[in-house]
Formats: C-alpha cells, sequence, structure tokens
C-alpha cells in the first residue's frame, strides 16, 4: 500500500467514535478460498490494519468450514458466499446479521478446443448441458463450498443430477485451487471464480471459455458470530470491520482491484 | 583397608529354572580369606553358583548368609564376566563409573583411575573407548574396574576363556597382587593349569551338586570322588 | 523439469534477497517444530528407556500400542486436536486454536510415539549388553536409566532427529489447528500447500527447497553440536 503516513488517525476515514485505530486485538476471519487467491485480502487487510488498527487474521477455507467455524466460535466473522448457509446461520442465531459487500462472478473453464463447444452457449445452464451431452471430463470441488453449492445450483437450473453423472464429472474434494490443479492435468471442464482463475499461475491448455450469465454472479456477504451466543468473541472488532467493509474506502479499493486489467470485484453494499 | 573380612554360608540353596534344577541343594561356607576355584564339567552350575553368591540369581530354596549386613554385602563384592562388558566410554570413564555410583569425591576418583589404569597396563589408553581396546585390554579393565573399589570379594567367571597367554599371566598376576591386599577371590575355570597356579581351596560340581570342597593341595594329589579323579584325567564325565 | 529449475532459482532468490516473510514462516516453522521436538523428548526418551528396562504386566501391549501409534495419520491427530481446542470443544475455554501453542500440541502428539518406540528399540539392544553389569554393580533404577540415556545418547538423538523430521515436514495436522493464518500460524509446508493451491509451483517448490536445506542444516548443526561423529564407532 501506498498510504505511509506515520499517524494513523490521518488515515482515519470515519468521524465517528468507534471507528478510529488503536493497537486492537487480532480479529479472526473466516474467509473463503476464492478471497485470498484472488489477491484481494492481499490488498484489504494492510489497509483495514492501517484505518482500523485491526489485525485481521485470516482463516482460507471452504464456505462449508467458515460456518462450522463460526458455529464453533472459533472466529470472529466470516466472509462466505452461499446465501441459503447464511441465512440458516443467523436464523439459527450463530451471526446476528448479514451484511452483502460485494460479488465476483464464475467462469467456465476448460481445454481451449472446447470440444463440448460451450463458447457459443447462451446461457451457463446451456453450457453445462452441452458438457453433460458431450461426457467431456469435469471437476467438480466437491467440498461442500460456497463455490460447489453454486455449481450444483446451476446444475439442477440446467435440469440435470451429477449424482447421476458417469466417470466424466470427477468430484475431487479440494479447494479452488487445488481443483485448478486437477481441471488443468486432466484437460478438463471446471468452474471458478474469475479471481482465482486470473490469479491462477498453470493455466496449462486450459482458457476462459464462457462467462456473463448473471446467474453467475456470486454474492459475497460478511457475518459476525453473535457474541450472545459466543461470549469470547472480539464483537467490538467484528463491528468496526462491518464498518470498514462497507465505506466508501472499501469501495475504492474494492472497485479498483484488478488483475490483467479486468475488475474483479464489484462493491454492491448498502449504507 | 580391606578388613574386616567377611565370610558366607549357603544353607542347602536350590536354584530351579523352568522347573529344572540347575544348582543344589548345596550346603557350603566360605571363610574370609583365599582365592577359590570352582571346578567342573559344563553345565555344572559353576556360573549358577558365582552368581547366587553375588546375589544376582533368584535362589528356588535355602539361604544364603553372609557375616555382614545384607546391605553392605552387594558393595562390598564385585563380578567380572567371561566375556568383558564395556561401557560405550573411555578407558578412564569406565574406571571411574563404579566409584562414581557409590557418590566418591573427584579428586579421589582422579587418582584411583590413574593409579588402576598403571597397574592394568592402560595408562596409555585412559582416553581411548574401551570397546575398541583388544580382547585381553578389555578384560583387564574389566578386573580393574571390579577391583577398584576394593572389594572384600571378587567372584570371575572363566575370566582367561577367550586370552592368549600373555593377557592370561597378566591378569593372574593382578589376581594375586588382590589376594595378597586382602581380597577374597572365587573363580571357576577351565584351565586345570591355571586353577593349579591360583587355588588355595577347589569347589568341585557336577550337575548341580557339590562334590567336593577342600584344599587344593589335597583335592589336585587326591581326589575323594572318582568323578573328580575322571575330571582331573581329562575323561569326559556326564 | 523446466518448473523444477524454475523452483531452485525462486530458493536462491528468497534466500539471497532475505525474503521478510520467507524468514518469517522459516522461523516459526523452527520455533513450532523445535519446540514440539523438546517436549515429545522429554516425554518419549525416559519413557522409551523405562520401558525397555522395566519388566511389568502389560509390557508386551503397551509395546504393542506405541507401535501401532507411531502410524497416527496427522491427519486425524489434527482433526481431534481441532476438536478439542475449539470453542465449542472441552478445552475451548482456553483459547488455543489456530495458535502455534495448538501447533505444537499436535506435533508433540504425532512425533512422541515414534521417538518413544525408536527409544526403546534402541535401549532394549544397550540395556541387554549393559544388563549383567549394571546389575552387578547394584545400581539404582535412577542410576541405569541414566548410563543407558547418556551412553546410548547417539542412538537416541537419531531418535529425535527422525521425530524433528517428521513433525517440521508435516503438514495435515497443522494446518488443521494452525489454519495457515498469514503472520499467525503460517509455516513452511503449510504455505507450500497454499503455494501450490494457487497453482505458483516455482514459489512451492522454493519453499520446499528451502524446508529440505533447513532440516539438513539443523541435523548437521545438531551432529556437529555433539560431535558424535568424531566419536566414531564403537
Amino acid at each position: 500500500m501506498e498510504i505511509s503516513s506515520n499517524d494513523p488517525h490521518v488515515a482515519c476515514p470515519y468521524d465517528d467514535h468507534h471507528s478510529c485505530p488503536g493497537p486492537g486485538p487480532a480479529l479472526r476471519l473466516a474467509a473463503t478460498t476464492s478471497f485470498n487467491n484472488s489477491g484481494l485480502s492481499d490488498v484489504l487487510l494492510p489497509a483495514i490494519k492501517m484505518d482500523t488498527g485491526i489485525d485481521v487474521q485470516l482463516l482460507v477455507v471452504g464456505t462449508g468450514q467458515a460456518i462450522r467455524l463460526g458455529q464453533a466460535g472459533d472466529v470472529d466473522a466470516i466472509l462466505v458466499h452461499s446465501k441459503t448457509a447464511e441465512e440458516a446461520f443467523v436464523s439459527d442465531g450463530f451471526g446476528t446479521h448479514r451484511r452483502e459487500i460485494m460479488y465476483n462472478d464464475f467462469v467456465l473453464i476448460g481445454p481451449v478446443q472446447d470440444p463440448a463447444m460451450i463458447k457459443t452457449s447462451a446461457t451457463a445452464a446451456q453450457a453445462l448441458q452441452r458438457i453433460a451431452t458431450a461426457e467431456a471430463t469435469f471437476v467438480s470441488r466437491g467440498d461442500d463450498s460456497g463455490t460447489h453449492k453454486k455449481e450444483l445450483a446451476l446444475w439442477s437450473e440446467a435440469a440435470l443430477e451429477p449424482e447421476q453423472f458417469g466417470a466424466w464429472y470427477k468430484g475431487v474434494g479440494s479447494g479452488m485451487g487445488a481443483s485448478l490443479n486437477s481441471a488443468s492435468g486432466l484437460d478438463a471442464y471446471i468452474m471458478a471464480d474469475r479471481a482465482s482463475w486470473l490469479n491462477f499461475g498453470n493455466k496449462g491448455g486450459l482458457g476462459l471459455l464462457f462467462s456473463g450469465d448473471p446467474k453467475l454472479f456470486n454474492q459475497y456477504a460478511y457475518l459476525p458470530v453473535n457474541p450472545a451466543k459466543h461470549g469470547h468473541v472480539n464483537a467490538e472488532a467484528a463491528v468496526r470491520l462491518e464498518h470498514w467493509l462497507t465505506s466508501r474506502r472499501a469501495k475504492d479499493i474494492i472497485n479498483k482491484y484488478t488483475i490483467n486489467g479486468q475488475a474483479l470485484f464489484i462493491f454492491n453494499s448498502q449504507p | 583397608m580391606v578388613s574386616p573380612a567377611i565370610s558366607v554360608c549357603l544353607d542347602s540353596v536350590v536354584v530351579k529354572r523352568r522347573g529344572k534344577t540347575v544348582l543344589g541343594p548345596v550346603d557350603l561356607c566360605l571363610q574370609a580369606d583365599g582365592f577359590t576355584i570352582v571346578l567342573g564339567p559344563n553345565g555344572a552350575g559353576k556360573t549358577t553358583l558365582l552368581k547366587v553368591l553375588h546375589g544376582v540369581e533368584r535362589v528356588s530354596r535355602g539361604s544364603v548368609q553372609w557375616s555382614i549386613p545384607n546391605a553392605q554385602v552387594r558393595e562390598a563384592q564385585a563380578y567380572v564376566f567371561q566375556s568383558p562388558i564395556m561401557l560405550r566410554r573411555s578407558v578412564r570413564q569406565n574406571l571411574a563409573y563404579p566409584l562414581q555410583l557409590i557418590g566418591i569425591d573427584k579428586a579421589e576418583i582422579a587418582s584411583r583411575v590413574v593409579d588402576w589404569a598403571q597397574k592394568t597396563g592402560l595408562q596409555d589408553a585412559l582416553d581411548f573407548p574401551a570397546p575398541r581396546l583388544s580382547g585381553g585390554e578389555k578384560q583387564k579393565l574389566a578386573l580393574g574396574r571390579a577391583l577398584i573399589r576394593m572389594p572384600k570379594v571378587l567372584f570371575l567367571d572363566e575370566p582367561c576363556a577367550n586370552l592368549d597367554g600373555r593377557s592370561t599371566r597378566e591378569i593372574e598376576e593382578l589376581l594375586y597382587d588382590a589376594t595378597k591386599a586382602g581380597t577374597r577371590i572365587i573363580m571357576t575355570t577351565h584351565d586345570l593349569g591355571q586353577a593349579r597356579r591360583l587355588a588355595d581351596s577347589v569347589l568341585f560340581l557336577m550337575n548341580g551338586a557339590l562334590h567336593e570342597h577342600g584344599a587344593a593341595s589335597k583335592f589336585f594329589a587326591a581326589p575323594s570322588t572318582s568323578e573328580a579323579q575322571a575330571f582331573l584325567n581329562g575323561d569326559i564325565i556326564e | 523439469m523446466n518448473e523444477i529449475w524454475a523452483g531452485v532459482q525462486e530458493a536462491f532468490r528468497l534466500i539471497f534477497i532475505l525474503d521478510a516473510d520467507l524468514i518469517e514462516i522459516t522461523l516459526r516453522s523452527l520455533e513450532v517444530s523445535l519446540t514440539a521436538l523438546v517436549i515429545a523428548s522429554a516425554l518419549a526418551l525416559p519413557f522409551g528407556t523405562w520401558l525397555a528396562i522395566r519388566r511389568f504386566r502389560y509390557r508386551r501391549f503397551t509395546i504393542a500400542v506405541l507401535n501401532a501409534l507411531m502410524g497416527l495419520p496427522p491427519v486425524v491427530v489434527g482433526l481431534v486436536v481441532y476438536l478439542l481446542l475449539s470453542r465449542s470443544g472441552p478445552f475451548g475455554v482456553m483459547g488455543l486454536l489456530f495458535t502455534p501453542t495448538a501447533m505444537i500440541i499436535a506435533q508433540v502428539i504425532i512425533i512422541t510415539p515414534l521417538i518413544a518406540s525408536i527409544t526403546h528399540q534402541a535401549m532394549r539392544e544397550l540395556w541387554s549388553e549393559y544388563h549383567d553389569l549394571l546389575i552387578s554393580l547394584n545400581t539404582t533404577k535412577r542410576q541405569r536409566v541414566v548410563a543407558l540415556i547418556w551412553d546410548g545418547r547417539r542412538t537416541l538423538m537419531t531418535a529425535a532427529l527422525a521425530g524433528f523430521g517428521r513433525a517440521i515436514g508435516e503438514v495435515g495436522a497443522i494446518m488443521i489447528v494452525g489454519g495457515n493464518i498469514d503472520h499467525a500460524t503460517r509455516v513452511l509446508t503449510t504455505a507450500i500447500a497454499l503455494e501450490t493451491g494457487k497453482g505458483d509451483f516455482a514459489l512451492a517448490l522454493g519453499l520446499g527447497f528451502v524446508l529440505i536445506t533447513l532440516t539438513l542444516v539443523v541435523n548437521l548443526a545438531i551432529h556437529a553440536l555433539s560431535r558424535t561423529e568424531q566419536e566414531g564407532t564403537w
């Protein structure tokens, strides 16, 4: 970061009393792989530290595990992208509320020769149908992550049932990066978030084949863990972090974050 | 220094291993001084007898009575094995070890170690790893390590079984000096010549039973049992 | 081949520029694994030795269990420690999950049986060699354990180094209980897993070479310190 002020107050963008920096304790945030693999966390975390003094300790896990960590009270807040699971998390009393922060989008990756010809599909559902018809090798996260859940939702949108697929459908049970490695090795199709794909270093014979269907948009939400359920959580810092994540400054950083000139995340938090 | 001398009596001692009697019943009293050689064919129970006297063999029946309290008996004894057991340390540390165990002060240990290194001819090998000594040197070191505590009783189990003539003579000289200094020695051997050279008295064992016990001169001149006679003649006896 | 070469170059680059992150995670790797090693050795060396010289009723059973524990899958250890230390677990109030302490606990559990088992085997051999002498010299139990540990220190060091190697190279358990948090619980192995996940094989491999070098350096350093090579063959 280019902010180099020694006086933290200069960088403090807020007027209200509880948002200004101090030597705050660490806050544990469970966030999804894509948030970290995209490189956005590397930009956001130092800015958060600079502005609020909060030392965010990032646990990079799948949405499924992030929610479990929140339920157990092992983290102070979670940043995930699986609306149904998030709403259940709040209604079960584990989280105080759900705050939408930003979205990114998923893309369909595959061998550049595109044997299933998904490039010309009109919708994501149609692209998946073509892959299934061609029985082209497809790598699925298979790890109960937000991305995995999204993929399953798209298959059902396409009126298909992955459990009935043949050997061409491979659930690898790994994170985004490891799954991309598998797809690269198998020359397979895979659904990935755009950020992880752009930052991925082992593309091999793979290319971005389909994107842009609004169905592929992916909403990130921030959920503080309920201090009424887990008294030890750092609720004060969690509130301040939420404040920061929904601020103008966060908006600027998130919207301006690009890889190869492509914007990855779009800030859409409502005040 | 070595006095008061101690004597021992065995009262119908029996040692059994896996239900088989390997020694006894033995009734025996040994006086406080002298050099006793234990003779007998293989499997006669010689080593077992030594271990019973040393107190490291479980006695199935009977008792062993020393003339001094039991607590002091073990400290007054030393034992030299047929194949010397070397600690994986230097010669110096091997000699010092028995003294360290009983908490003798360092200066005293150092001077006694040097003294015994000289007596055993190992003064130039003090910092040499003991396990790398020759067979004869190892046995001399083992003997020095046994004598360094100035035991009242010393047991030796075939100490010269694997040694050449020169080492055997050096060991015998050390043993002779030790008896003169008042150490009671009880030793097994297969070497009848050695037995004749060293023994004051002889114990003759066969099949775990004590057949003869008496002065060496009398035993070698006229053994009272035919088995002992056969043994001295070099016959195979069973 | 190109990737391996790139990894070697990356390793040299990272070491040459004294990359701050690299130094941090390397020191943390060392801190966690050496602490685990010290604790595990303090438990395993006396226990393995005691097991070699002591006869008791369930000795064979204990040894069998110990040997089985040697093959404990680290991932399972990690999971169990995780569940124990989780805020909703029995030791949750201590707040140890996702800290270096949690990683040390997991590593101690993984390497203690290994060190104890190797110790037991080595000590059993030495004990059968020393048995008659130490009994004859009327040593106390404590004196026996001390003599065996001292004279068997070379093999014990091998046991400890085997434990260290397993600890510092382990990823499954510490990933789960440490969480691979940047600047808090990230160590060499979890960083390698992370970079592999990002498809950055050069960096991952570079870190791998650093890890191997580190293991080698620690081994050589310990050997040099204890001068075992000069003492030669006993």
